[in-house]
């Protein structure tokens, strides 16, 4: 029996040691911090007494994925890890080949050839989508693509949403949400001095949106966001929230019961909703002029079109009634319905996985490679870690365990033999030639590097962390 | 990874890709009144600019490399016990003004600190020993905010980032939490080494 540890310097290991194994050679299908973790785990360790190679191939010209793309602009400290990443990157035995679509330009069955191990950590590029009738008019956005649009992301550059409306309704009560709200209702002052995109600051400058509700159909102790950005929106200057007393109904009683994290949350929720303003706080909220607010027991049912029917008036609620109660309580349609005027429809249900490669299992239910820690069931060589491995929910923290738990499946793999480490494998040199030989030019870390340097001289030019550069301009260094 | 932050946080300057100016409300020294930075001042910013990099404050200039201490004065030793994840004690002579994350960067032991001592993430959790987490400050509410977020949460749960050690806490024994459900195959337990 043997133990997964990231120190191998025990004596019942040393017995393990094979006289035939080859320098094992990794390679990692995504660069965001699922592939970075999993990468800098198995740079440390030396599985009988070899040390790993690890390639990172990534689909866009630019790595650290939602780090880089989903973190909202106005949260820079999250973004420090990519320092990690970084040096990650940099090491000797690792080596990162942006512009690579794999599934497309390589087959992971070519990768597998390749390498000892391939892990797909490619995360989740789509999203749920609400599937209601008017889901697809003039107006209405899935998070995913919103935030790509404020945040760079090549694909969502021409989103070009229209801000002229009064109203946005939010789908979804996560922290996505929250970030969306926030960017939507801040004051101009503050999100200039950020890395957001040119073009959403300027739409937001001309933003007629004064007013966002957050929806979601269960209740406040259901609520996916956390404490962090509930503050954020409860202390974002110029605004005030605007909740609905009745929602709350059983809160107050239900708070003993809950654990410390949830506890908080709903103690902050609670104040906000429902406590009497003192005298600077009422000041505060008469000179607001953004309003936000949760509501609860709503579920979308029709998003509502104007005459000509092309752009969104307004969305159908259809509200609910919660069955069960605190995590696993579940909504329940009532049958009665309710209109909201609005001209923004932001969908934040979730993140989805697509699968990338007929070879390799997929759960199409859950939308994850189904998997026993980090190992893909069914297959050999093959493993997940981050969301692709455990579904699209999760801070820096879980996927930083979630990636580091499947590192140390291969390691032990490795080391138990269950991965053939006896065969000499070739690993980006064959990959590389594959490539050229297709015409895909890949790009190199320290290409990403005189990347990240322009960016950033651009945009200290304008007051600013960075600008985004397009695709094109990538390619052409 | 905890090498490389080592010889980063030794540089006594973190490589920062976000220019954001530094939120020292969110650093202990600060409150320690300990630090020298003032990044009111625009010019101290600029200060650390070296050739094309920005380079700005984090907590890594903070501690103690720069610390007022002087490292031979044995009133400035701090003891402390790093238990790590397989259960083995590491014990660390450390001074006062040490911060507990860099510290354990600087001795090679495995606490991620994501977003560098900003409390934007909960990756350099610890369990503090019962004798020594009452003599801590009380946590700011962001850092309550962030462990929040920690898996495996305990009463005696911190934030290794926010630590910065003082003689009262000599002795103290930090624990890192055992992360994942599925650390052991078959349910062996390892004898503490």
């Amino acid at each position: 029996m043997f133990i997964a540890m990231e120190c191998i310097a025990l004596p019942d290991l040393a017995l393990r040691v094979r006289f035939s194994s080859c320098t094992p050679k990794v390679c990692i299908v995504g660069s965001g911090p699922a592939g970075f973790y999993t990468a800098q785990h198995l740079l440390k360790v030396n599985p009988t007494h070899q040390n790993v190679h690890v390639d990172i191939y990534e689909r866009l010209p630019v790595p650290f994925g939602l780090v880089r793309f989903g973190v909202a602009p106005d949260h820079p400290e999250v973004k420090n890890v990519i320092n990690t990443f970084t040096q990650t990157a940099k090491h000797s035995r690792c080596r990162f080949y942006g512009n690579v679509n794999v599934g497309k330009d390589v087959s992971v069955g070519e990768l597998k050839q390749a390498y000892h191990a391939v892990v797909l950590s490619y995360g989740a590029e789509g999203n749920r989508s609400m599937g209601v009738p008017g889901e697809g008019l003039a107006g209405v956005y899935s998070a995913k693509d919103f935030v790509g649009w404020y945040n760079g992301h090549p694909s969502c550059r021409e989103l070009n949403p229209d801000l002229n409306c009064e109203t946005a309704v939010i789908l979804g009560q996560g922290n996505v949400a929250l970030d969306v709200a926030r960017v939507l209702l801040s004051p101009i002052d503050i999100l200039k001095k950020t890395d957001i995109t040119q073009p959403a600051l300027e739409a937001l400058v001309r933003s007629q949106i004064r007013r966002v509700l957050i929806v979601g159909r269960r209740g406040p102790v259901q609520v996916a966001c956390t404490i962090k950005e509930l503050r954020e929106m409860v202390n974002l200057p110029g605004t005030k929230s605007e909740m609905v007393e009745a929602d709350f109904d059983g809160v107050t009683e239900a708070l003993k019961d809950l654990p410390r994290p949830r506890k908080r949350l709903t103690e902050l929720l609670l104040k906000t909703a429902l406590d009497t303003p003192g005298d600077k706080e009422q000041q505060r909220r008469h000179q607001a002029s953004r309003t936000w607010g949760f509501r609860f027991f709503r579920s979308p049912s029709e998003v509502l079109a104007d005459a000509d029917g092309n752009k969104t008036v307004g969305i159908r609620l259809a509200v609910t009634r919660l069955e069960g109660s605190g995590e696993g309580a579940r909504a329940v349609l009532t049958g009665e319905v309710e209109d909201v005027t609005c001209g923004l429809v932001i969908s934040s249900i979730g993140y989805k996985s697509h699968p990338i490669d007929p070879s390799v299992p997929f759960d199409t239910r859950r939308a994850v490679i189904p998997n026993t820690m980090g190992r893909v069931k069914q297959a050999t060589g093959l493993y997940c870690s981050g969301w692709l491995k455990t579904g699209p929910t999760g801070v820096i923290a879980t996927t930083m365990n979630n990636s580091f738990d499947t590192a140390r499946s291969l390691v032990e793999d490795m080391e138990s033999e269950a991965l053939d480490l006896s065969s000499v494998k070739t690993g980006s040199e064959v990959i590389s030639a594959l490539l050229e030989e297709r015409g895909v030019k890949s790009v190199s870390f320290s290409d990403w590097e005189k990347i990240d340097s322009v960016e950033m001289s651009r945009g200290e030019a304008s007051g600013k962390t960075r600008t985004w550069s397009r695709r094109e301009t990538i390619l052409l260094l | 990874m905890a090498a490389a932050a080592a010889v980063r946080s030794s540089m006594g300057l973190t490589l920062r890709l976000s220019r954001a100016i530094p939120d020292c409300s969110s650093c202990p020294l600060n409150r320690l009144k300990s630090c020298g930075v003032n990044p009111q001042s625009r010019g101290s910013f600029e200060s650390f600019r070296t050739m094309n990099r920005h380079l700005q404050t984090s907590i890594g200039l903070c501690h103690s490399e720069e610390g007022s201490s002087n490292a031979e004065d044995p009133e400035d030793v701090v003891n402390v016990v790093y238990i790590d994840r397989s259960g083995q004690r590491i014990p660390v002579k450390a001074k006062v003004g040490d911060n507990v994350l860099y510290l354990a960067h600087k001795h090679g032991i495995d606490l991620e600190g994501a977003c560098e001592a900003s409390l934007a993430c909960s990756t350099c959790h610890v369990y503090v020993n019962a004798e020594h987490f009452d003599k801590l400050p009380d946590p700011a509410e962001r850092e309550d905010d962030m462990l929040d977020m920690a898996p495996m949460l305990q009463e005696n749960s911190r934030l290794g980032c926010q630590i910065i050690l003082t003689p009262e806490l000599d002795g103290i024994e930090l624990t890192l939490p055992k992360i994942t459900r599925n650390f052991y195959v078959d349910g062996h337990v390892p004898k503490p080494h």
